[in-house]
C-alpha cells in the first residue's frame, strides 16, 4: 500500500500514518465521552433533588469520573487528533515518526486506564481537582503523569511535523490559519502539561509519604494545569471554528494579521490563568489577583472578542462574496442550517460567547468572585464554554472527519442533522439554569442541598427546586443529544457504508454526507471581491457588526448587574 | 483576494486592517480597560474586597486559638456546638474541619469584626447562606476578613468545597442581632 492517499474531496495528500493516528485518538476520545456521559446521567439525576438517585459516596465518585473523563480524557484525546489533522493533513505532510506517535498514544491510554481503575474502585474519591491533602491512591497521580507525558510527546511530534513540512516544502507560503491556531493550542498544551508535571510529580511522592505538599501551592500550580488546559480547548475550538467555516460555507479570513495576533495573545498570558480559581484564597494578595485574573489587563479576553468578531465576519463575507448579499442577515437566512457542521459552528460561537464568555469574565473579576466562587455559577459557566463551545465544535467537525478521514458515510444522517440542535438547546437550558441557581448561592459539588442529615438546615427559596428541575430537564435533553452523537459516530465508524478511494461524494444526494462535501462552497476568484457592492456605514460585514454590538450590550449589562448584586452584601475586606 | 482558514496565505500576511474590523478591535480593547479598572476602583471605593489579613498558621496553633476564643466568650450551646458572643470589634475565630464549623457565632449588626477562617485538615469552602458570600478555607493559612454584618438574622455557613464523603453535612451558624436591640443590651449593661 502506498504511504499516501489523495483525498478526492479536498485534494489533500494524506499520510496513512496520520489517518491511523487520528482515528485511534478520535475513537478513544469517544469512549471517554461515553464513560463520562454515563457518569453525567447519574450525577444529574442525583442533583435533581426530586430523584436523588445515588448515595453520597457514589455521587462524589461519579462526579470524579465525570470530570476526569470529560475534561481530561475526551477533550485531550480529541485534541491530539486535531493536532495531527491540522499539521499532517492540512500541510500534505508525512508523519515523521509514526512509532513515537503510537508510543505516546499507548502512554496516554495506560495512564487513563490507571486513573479509571483507581476511580471506579473507590481509591480516588477526590474529585477532578484532587486538592491536597485529600488523598487518592498513588496510581491515580501516576496515571495522570503518564497521560501528560504521552500528550506532551504528541505536542512535540506535532511540532516536528511542522518542521518537516517546511523543510520538504509540502505547502506554499505560510501555514494556514487553522494550523497556526492549532500551533498555539500546541504551545499552550506544552506549558499546561509542564504545570501538570510540576504539581503531580510531588503529589505522587506525597501520596507515597516521601514529601510534603503545601495545599495553597498545590492550588496555585494545579490550576496552572486546570485553567490553562481550558485555554488549549479555546485555541483548538477557535481553530475548528475557522475550519468548519471554511468547509461548510467557504468562510474567509478578513485579515490574517488580526486573527493570528489574537491567537498569540492566548499564548502570551496563559500562565496567569491559575488566578481565576484563587481569587478568594488566603494565599495571595489583591495586586497579584487583579493582575493575574485579568491576564495582564484582559488581553486574552480581547483575543476572544476578536475571534468572536472575525469568525462570524469571515462567514458573512464568505457568503456575501458568493451572492448572499440581501439585507443585514440575508446570509444567515441562506446559511446551510441543515448541515450539522454549520449548525454546530453557529451554536458553538453563540453559546460560548453569550453565556460562557460573559459569565466567565464576570465571575473571574476579583471582587465579583465573592458571589460566584464554588457556587453552581461556576459549572454553569464552564458547561457553556467547554461543552456548548468546545465539545459542540468537536462534534460538528466529526461530521466531516468521518467521511474525509474514516472514509465512511454518516449513519442515521437525518438524526445527525438534528443532533446539534438537541445538544445545543439542552446545554443552553442546563447551563443557564445552573448559573441562575448559583446566583442564590447553591453550592457546586454537593450531594444534598436539602441538608436532610446536617446539623442545621439552611433553606433555599422554593424557586430553587423549580430551577434545579429545569436544569435537570435541560441536562437530559443535552444527554440525549450526546447519546445520539455517540451512536452515530460508533455506527458510522465501524459499520458505516465505506467510500471508495476515488469517491469524492461531489454532487451526491440522499447519502450520509454533509452538504459541505456534496456541494462544497464555490472557490473564490479575484473578481468576486470586485463584484461585492461598495459597503455602507456598517462596512463589508454589517450583519456581524450588529451582532457584536448586541453581544457587547449584553456583556456590559450582565457585568454591572453583578457589581450591583455584590454591593448589597456585608462589608467585607 | 480572500482565502479560507485552511488555505496557506502568502509568506507576508502582515497587511493593513480594514476600517470596521479595526473599530471593533478598539471597542473591545476599551471595554477590556474598563474591566481592568473596575477592580482597583472597587478596592478604593467599594465595600466588598477579598483582601483581608493573611497569616500562615499550623493547624495545631489555629485549633488552640479557636479553643481559647471559645473558652473566653462562650455563652451557651446549640446542637452540641458552643455558641460564642465576642465583644464588638473582636477577632472572631472560625474553625473548619471534616465536617463541622466551630463555633456558632453571635454578632451585632453594623459592627466591624475580624473574622478569621482556617482549616485544621483539608480545604473547605466558607459560604454564608442566604447571602452568598464565598471564601476559600485552606489549611495552613489564616484568612482574616474584616466584616460588617449589615442586616440582622440567622445565617448558615455551608461548606462549598468538597472535603470528603460527609461534605454535605457540614453546616454552621452565624447569628446577627439587630443594631437597636444590641444598643439596648448595651444600655442595660450600664
Amino acid at each position: 500500500m502506498k504511504p499516501f492517499r489523495s483525498c478526492p474531496t479536498t485534494g489533500f495528500k494524506v499520510h496513512r500514518a496520520a489517518d491511523q493516528l487520528i482515528k485511534a485518538n478520535a475513537v478513544v476520545a469517544t469512549v471517554a465521552l461515553l464513560v463520562g456521559g454515563i457518569a453525567a446521567v447519574l450525577v444529574l439525576l442525583t442533583r435533581w433533588e426530586a430523584v436523588l438517585l445515588l448515595e453520597a459516596q457514589m455521587f462524589y465518585r461519579m462526579l470524579t469520573v465525570h470530570g476526569m473523563n470529560m475534561l481530561i480524557f475526551f477533550i485531550i484525546f480529541f485534541e491530539m487528533a486535531v493536532l495531527y489533522f491540522a499539521s499532517a493533513v492540512l500541510l500534505n505532510c508525512r508523519v515523521p515518526a509514526p512509532r513515537i506517535g503510537w508510543i505516546a498514544f499507548a502512554l496516554m491510554v495506560i495512564g487513563a486506564l490507571m486513573v479509571e481503575w483507581t476511580m471506579w474502585t473507590g481509591r480516588a474519591d477526590v474529585l477532578f481537582t484532587s486538592y491536597v491533602p485529600l488523598r487518592a491512591h498513588p496510581l491515580f497521580y501516576l496515571g495522570v503523569i503518564l497521560f501528560a507525558v504521552g500528550a506532551l510527546t504528541v505536542v512535540g511530534h506535532f511540532l516536528a511535523i511542522l518542521v518537516v513540512a517546511r523543510r520538504e516544502r509540502t505547502y506554499e507560503g505560510s501555514v494556514p490559519l487553522v494550523t497556526y491556531g492549532a500551533l498555539t493550542a500546541g504551545v499552550i498544551a506544552a506549558v499546561t502539561l509542564l504545570h501538570g508535571a510540576i504539581i503531580y510529580i510531588p503529589t505522587f511522592l506525597w501520596s507515597l509519604d516521601m514529601m510534603n505538599v503545601d495545599p495553597q501551592v498545590y492550588r496555585l500550580i494545579w490550576w496552572g494545569l486546570g485553567h490553562s488546559s481550558q485555554q488549549i480547548n479555546v485555541a483548538a475550538m477557535v481553530s475548528i471554528w475557522y475550519l468548519l467555516g471554511a468547509l461548510t460555507v467557504g468562510a474567509v479570513v478578513l485579515n490574517e494579521k488580526v486573527s493570528r495576533t489574537a491567537f498569540v495573545l492566548y499564548v502570551l498570558f496563559i500562565s496567569m490563568a491559575s488566578a481565576h480559581h484563587l481569587l478568594v484564597d488566603p494565599g495571595m494578595g489583591p495586586s497579584w489577583k487583579v493582575w493575574n485574573t485579568s491576564y495582564f489587563m484582559y488581553m486574552a479576553v480581547l483575543a476572544s472578542m476578536i475571534h468572536g468578531f472575525t469568525v462570524p465576519a469571515g462567514t458573512e463575507l464568505g457568503m456575501r462574496l458568493r451572492g448572499a448579499v440581501q439585507g443585514l442577515f440575508g446570509w444567515l437566512k441562506r446559511a446551510p442550517w441543515g448541515d450539522p457542521g454549520f449548525s454546530s459552528l453557529a451554536f458553538s460561537i453563540v453559546v460560548f460567547g453569550f453565556v460562557g464568555g460573559i459569565t466567565g469574565v464576570t465571575f473571574g473579576t476579583e471582587q465579583i468572585n465573592i458571589i460566584a466562587h464554588n457556587t453552581l455559577r461556576i459549572p454553569g459557566h464552564f458547561h457553556a464554554t467547554v461543552v456548548s463551545g468546545t465539545a459542540m465544535a468537536f462534534m460538528g467537525i466529526t461530521y466531516y472527519v468521518i467521511p474525509l478521514i474514516f472514509r465512511r458515510e454518516i449513519a442515521f444522517y437525518r438524526l445527525a442533522k438534528i443532533q446539534p440542535y438537541l445538544f445545543a438547546v439542552g446545554m443552553l437550558i442546563f447551563s443557564m439554569a445552573m448559573t441562575f441557581a448559583g446566583t442564590f448561592g447553591v453550592p457546586r459539588r454537593h450531594w444534598d442541598i436539602g441538608f436532610n442529615q446536617a446539623l442545621f438546615q439552611p433553606e433555599f427559596t422554593p424557586a430553587i427546586n423549580l430551577i434545579m428541575g429545569v436544569m435537570a430537564v435541560g441536562g437530559l435533553i443535552a444527554i440525549a443529544g450526546g447519546a445520539i452523537y455517540i451512536v452515530i459516530t460508533v455506527v458510522s465508524v465501524f459499520f458505516g457504508k465505506r467510500m471508495a478511494a476515488d469517491d469524492s461524494g461531489l454532487g451526491a444526494t440522499g447519502r450520509g454526507l454533509p452538504p459541505g462535501i456534496t456541494h462544497p462552497p464555490r472557490p473564490l476568484t479575484p473578481e468576486d471581491g470586485e463584484a461585492l457592492k461598495p459597503s455602507g456605514r456598517l462596512g463589508p460585514v454589517p450583519g456581524t457588526m450588529v451582532l457584536v454590538l448586541i453581544f457587547l450590550a449584553a456583556f456590559i449589562t450582565y457585568y454591572f448587574v453583578n457589581w450591583k448584586l455584590l454591593s448589597f452584601l456585608w462589608q467585607v475586606g | 483576494m480572500y482565502r479560507t482558514g485552511i488555505e496557506p496565505p502568502e509568506r507576508i500576511w502582515w497587511k493593513k486592517v480594514g476600517r470596521h474590523e479595526k473599530v471593533w478591535v478598539w471597542i473591545a480593547f476599551a471595554w477590556c480597560m474598563v474591566l481592568f479598572a473596575m477592580m482597583p476602583l472597587w478596592h478604593l471605593r467599594g465595600g466588598q474586597n477579598p483582601s483581608g489579613i493573611r497569616y500562615r498558621v499550623t493547624p495545631a496553633d489555629y485549633q488552640a486559638r479557636v479553643t481559647e476564643f471559645v473558652r473566653e466568650y462562650q455563652t451557651g450551646t446549640d446542637n452540641g456546638l458552643p455558641v460564642v458572643e465576642p465583644p464588638p470589634g473582636a477577632d472572631v475565630y472560625l474553625q473548619a474541619s471534616q465536617f463541622a464549623w466551630i463555633p456558632v457565632v453571635r454578632l451585632r449588626q453594623g459592627v466591624e469584626y475580624t473574622l478569621h477562617l482556617s482549616s485544621i485538615d483539608v480545604n473547605h469552602g466558607f459560604s454564608v447562606h442566604p447571602l452568598n458570600i464565598n471564601f476559600q478555607v485552606v489549611p495552613g493559612y489564616d484568612y482574616g476578613l474584616r466584616v460588617v454584618p449589615n442586616e440582622p438574622g440567622e445565617f448558615h455557613v455551608m461548606c462549598n468545597e468538597f472535603c470528603g464523603i460527609g461534605h454535605h453535612l457540614m453546616v454552621g451558624k452565624i447569628i446577627v442581632e439587630p443594631a437597636d436591640e444590641a444598643a439596648a443590651d448595651e444600655g442595660g449593661d450600664r
